[in-house]
């Protein structure tokens, strides 16, 4: 078996409106999946159908060889999931919600648990009802990164923690990849699906607009290039995959496509460069612009 | 800025959240206000079937108990003997829930520190609350005095029936301000409150229980504890029979001064907190935790304790009247020498037992009301998701808190008789005969009791969001049903809608299996729709 998760063309929806409208997703197992979209566009619904907490109205879903409604407590033993809003109860302490997280996962790595807490710097005695949002998060992580599971399902974990946080979770991610392991990581945090994600998919209203592999997606981004040249530019605005040019003489400050970066470069050669500066194409960009209402898959590829 | 700066938005506010509950508590106690006359008409329809009622009572405790020492025997006087103390403790819930709801609750959830962050005076939101509940007891108190007075009650009376009405109500209200100060939770605060209301319930009856019968044979006066009882001012005031209004200086005084505590204390602490800080705790699960069935226990404990002080001390008072209400047979008094005649030696403390286990048996449906809503609770708060998303099924998940209500149920009435049946025959020096009138009549209150859980998973399987509200109207038809029916002079195919109507009532009645095991049938067959629904459906988060 090569994939852990499986969805296609899954529909969902709460009354009138419909939160998944024909959704695919496809996760390898062993890779760190990114999975992207504004807010209110179906992530959590997706992760909650994987999990079998809802079920999906149309559409095939399968999740580590099984169905996650069917075999929802067996497909459960061998995943841990982290909620994007964690809730825990007010009067354990959070000590006592990673040990029950984890026995009702189906056991703990006891060694590993004590390990986590003192990286991530969590007071297991606390009461949960006197953790910030940012430690909440942090008795999740811990009980889920303490648990030998195949798959982690993991839903905007990191969007109370602080930098230094951020980083603990990073290490972590890293750590249970080279254990071959599979993690679908919700996120809207760029730099993070950028140092760890393998693919990303990205999904808008329900859909998925954009699934590949980050340098499949960087093809996608446009480079920002401002440049000096000894004679006047002439004829850079009729050229593919040149974007909102400003040209002034010997100035000109656009954008290009990172498919035609090379024979743009080629063309400028012809005026005599001088001075270039280029800044690096950024997934952000392309996030922002799949996020804003207006972006569509067509207008990114420069068609 | 002022400390109320605000005040008058987050009145509007409390309002629009309230615009369907308050009236609906409002009009509805109206409503019963308003039926109670001619049902009291219709169950003792002459001045003779009154005071040969009221004999009779004067001499059982366990009726004054839950009704109210008799002052005469008018219409007015007999719906204030038989109804005013059961509304003032509807009239009390109203009061406290509400204040808890725009004070702790908003807390708990966030919002006030929302609140807090804008151009809002410190003491703003809890002025809003008193507002709104003072003004919702005021409106209660002119709608029950109108619907009194145009039942062609005197005017004076109606008056003094609803003002003690409304005051009860503040009273409590109060009271609710300041728990509300104290404990963090707004369970907690809701707890606090509602065993101040059966505290006040029970006061008074204990004082009306002990009470002196008057030379007429057939009007009392209160002993002591029902003057420590707010529920007791509002009896004390007599309405239609000497409406002595300074009574009302009582409750406005406790109101005020402990609004002025609930101020004070408000103003000494942080929003969010309570008075208490919370402790530290262990820092590793005890093995006994890790397992759903574990943690349910660990939920639920709290709730079960409290009930178990609750039936506790009800137990030991039924053990500890008894022996009074075997003494009044013993005395050879009319009313005994009339019970006699009519239901044979003993009839007077077997009918004692009856009336008294028929309560326990609403305590019961109660606690388990509250026992299963707790899974709705865990459902919406979001601990169900996590939970059912490790390897925890929802047959186990439910199940769990399912065993713990029923075996908190049956505890809870075992522990009720047993007490109650050792104090009792203590005091009569025959415990093997009250152990086994009581005992297996409290048990004989569980089959009723299962149908209020299987009720409560049903509509928890069926409609979620729903369930809260269904499960506590659920409970409040089954026992104004089934204990408060004939009161009410309900038909009796209404009143067979409540499971209790279906209990035979030990020792007084024939022990008979038949409806105990229908009742036990129908639970077990509501529980198990609710449960395969609940199996089928989406989390409602």
């Amino acid at each position: 078996m090569t994939t852990a998760i499986s969805v296609s063309g899954v529909v969902k929806s709460f009354g009138r409106s419909r939160a998944l409208d024909g959704l695919d997703l496809s996760v390898d197992v062993g890779e760190v999946h990114g999975f992207l979209g504004p807010n209110g566009a179906g992530k959590s619904t997706t992760i909650r159908v994987l999990l079998g907490l809802l079920r999906a109205d149309a559409g095939q879903v399968s999740l580590l060889g099984g169905h996650p409604w069917r075999d929802a407590v067996a497909l459960h033993r061998r995943l841990a999931y982290v909620p994007g809003d964690v809730n825990l109860w007010p009067n354990l302490t959070g000590g006592e919600a990673i040990d029950l997280f984890g026995a009702l996962r189906g056991g703990l790595d006891r060694r590993r648990r004590d390990e986590l807490l003192e990286r991530f710097e969590l007071d297991p005695t606390k009461k949960a009802r006197t953790y910030s949002k940012g430690n909440r998060q942090k008795v999740a992580v811990v009980a889920a990164f303490a648990s030998d599971v195949e798959l982690f399902l993991l839903d905007e974990p990191t969007s109370g923690l602080d930098p230094l946080m951020e980083a603990a979770f990073q290490e972590c991610v890293r750590e249970v990849k080279r254990q071959g392991r599979t993690i679908l990581l919700s996120s809207h945090i760029f730099s993070e699906v950028e140092a760890l994600c393998d693919r990303v998919s990205i999904i808008r209203q329900g859909r998925t607009v954009e699934s590949g592999t980050l340098a499949e997606l960087r093809h996608l981004t446009r480079t920002s290039i401002s440049v000096e040249t000894a004679r006047p530019i002439s004829g850079l605005v009729e050229l593919p995959g040149v974007h909102d040019a400003e040209v002034a003489g010997t100035h000109a400050k656009f954008e290009v496509d990172s498919a035609d970066l090379d024979k743009v470069l080629q063309y400028l050669h012809r005026f005599e460069l001088r001075a270039l500066t280029s800044s690096p194409p950024s997934l952000e960009e392309l996030f922002m612009r799949h996020y804003s209402n207006q972006g569509t898959r067509e207008e990114l590829a420069g068609v | 800025m002022g400390q109320f700066t605000g005040t008058g938005r987050l009145v509007r506010l409390a309002l629009r959240r309230d615009r369907i509950q308050l009236p609906l508590w409002i009009l509805g106690t109206a409503l019963v206000v308003f039926s109670m006359k001619s049902a009291v008409v219709g169950q003792f329809p002459t001045e003779k079937d009154r005071l040969g009622a009221l004999r009779a009572v004067v001499d059982t405790p366990a009726i004054l108990m839950f009704r109210n020492s008799p002052t005469g025997l008018s219409d007015g006087d007999m719906l204030a003997f038989g109804a005013l103390t059961f509304i003032a403790v509807v009239v009390g819930f109203m009061s406290t829930l509400a204040v808890v709801r725009h004070t702790r609750q908003n807390e708990e959830t966030g919002r006030t520190e929302m609140i807090g962050s804008m151009a809002v005076g410190r003491r703003a939101p809890l002025t809003a609350a008193m507002i709104v509940v003072t003004g919702a007891n005021l409106v209660l108190a002119v709608l029950s005095t109108l619907a009194l007075i145009a039942s062609d009650l005197p005017t004076a009376g109606s008056l003094a029936f609803g003002l003690g009405l409304g005051a009860a109500g503040l009273t409590f209200a109060a009271i609710a301000a300041v728990a509300a100060q104290i404990v963090e939770g707004a369970r907690s605060a809701n707890g606090i409150a509602a065993s101040a209301i059966g505290a006040a319930y029970l006061l008074r009856g204990v004082g009306d229980a002990f009470g002196e019968v008057q030379p007429d044979g057939y009007t009392m006066t209160t002993a002591w504890p029902t003057w420590l009882s707010p529920i007791g001012w509002a009896t004390l005031m007599k309405p239609y029979a000497g409406n002595r209004w300074w009574l009302l200086v009582l409750p406005v005084l406790l109101f005020v001064v402990l609004l002025w505590l609930a101020f004070a204390l408000a103003d000494r602490r942080d929003i969010g907190m309570g008075m208490i800080a919370a402790r530290r705790g262990p820092a590793r699960a005890v093995p006994r935790l890790l397992s759903p069935l574990g943690l349910a226990w660990r939920l639920q404990r709290a709730t079960l304790i409290g009930w178990a002080v609750a039936f506790g001390v009800f137990g030991a008072l039924i053990g500890s009247v008894a022996s009074a209400a075997s003494e009044a047979f013993d005395e050879g008094t009319g009313a005994a020498r009339t019970l006699r005649e009519l239901g044979g030696d003993g009839a007077l403390t077997d009918s004692f037992y009856a009336a008294m286990l028929t309560m326990v048996g609403g305590m019961a449906a109660a606690y388990v009301v509250q026992a299963m809503l707790r899974v709705r609770a865990e459902e919406a708060g979001g601990r169900a998701e996590a939970t059912l998303a490790t390897g925890v099924g929802r047959l186990r998940w439910l199940g769990s808190h399912l065993v713990i209500a029923v075996l908190g149920a049956m505890f809870l009435l075992l522990f009720t008789g047993l007490l109650a049946g050792l104090l009792a025959g203590l005091n009569t020096d025959d415990v093997g005969g009250a152990l086994g009138d009581l005992v297996p009549g409290a048990v004989a209150q569980m089959p009723a009791t299962l149908i209020m859980i299987g009720y409560v998973v049903l509509v928890f399987g069926l409609v979620p969001r729903l369930a809260g509200a269904l499960g506590w109207l659920g409970l409040g038809v089954a026992v104004a049903f089934g204990q408060f029916g004939e009161l009410l002079n309900l038909p009796q195919a209404v009143m067979d809608i409540s499971p209790f109507s279906h209990v035979p009532a030990l020792p007084v009645a024939e022990a008979t299996a038949t409806p105990l095991v229908m009742l036990a049938v129908v639970a077990v067959l509501l529980g198990g729709a609710g449960v395969a629904l609940f199996r089928r459906r989406d989390l409602a988060l």
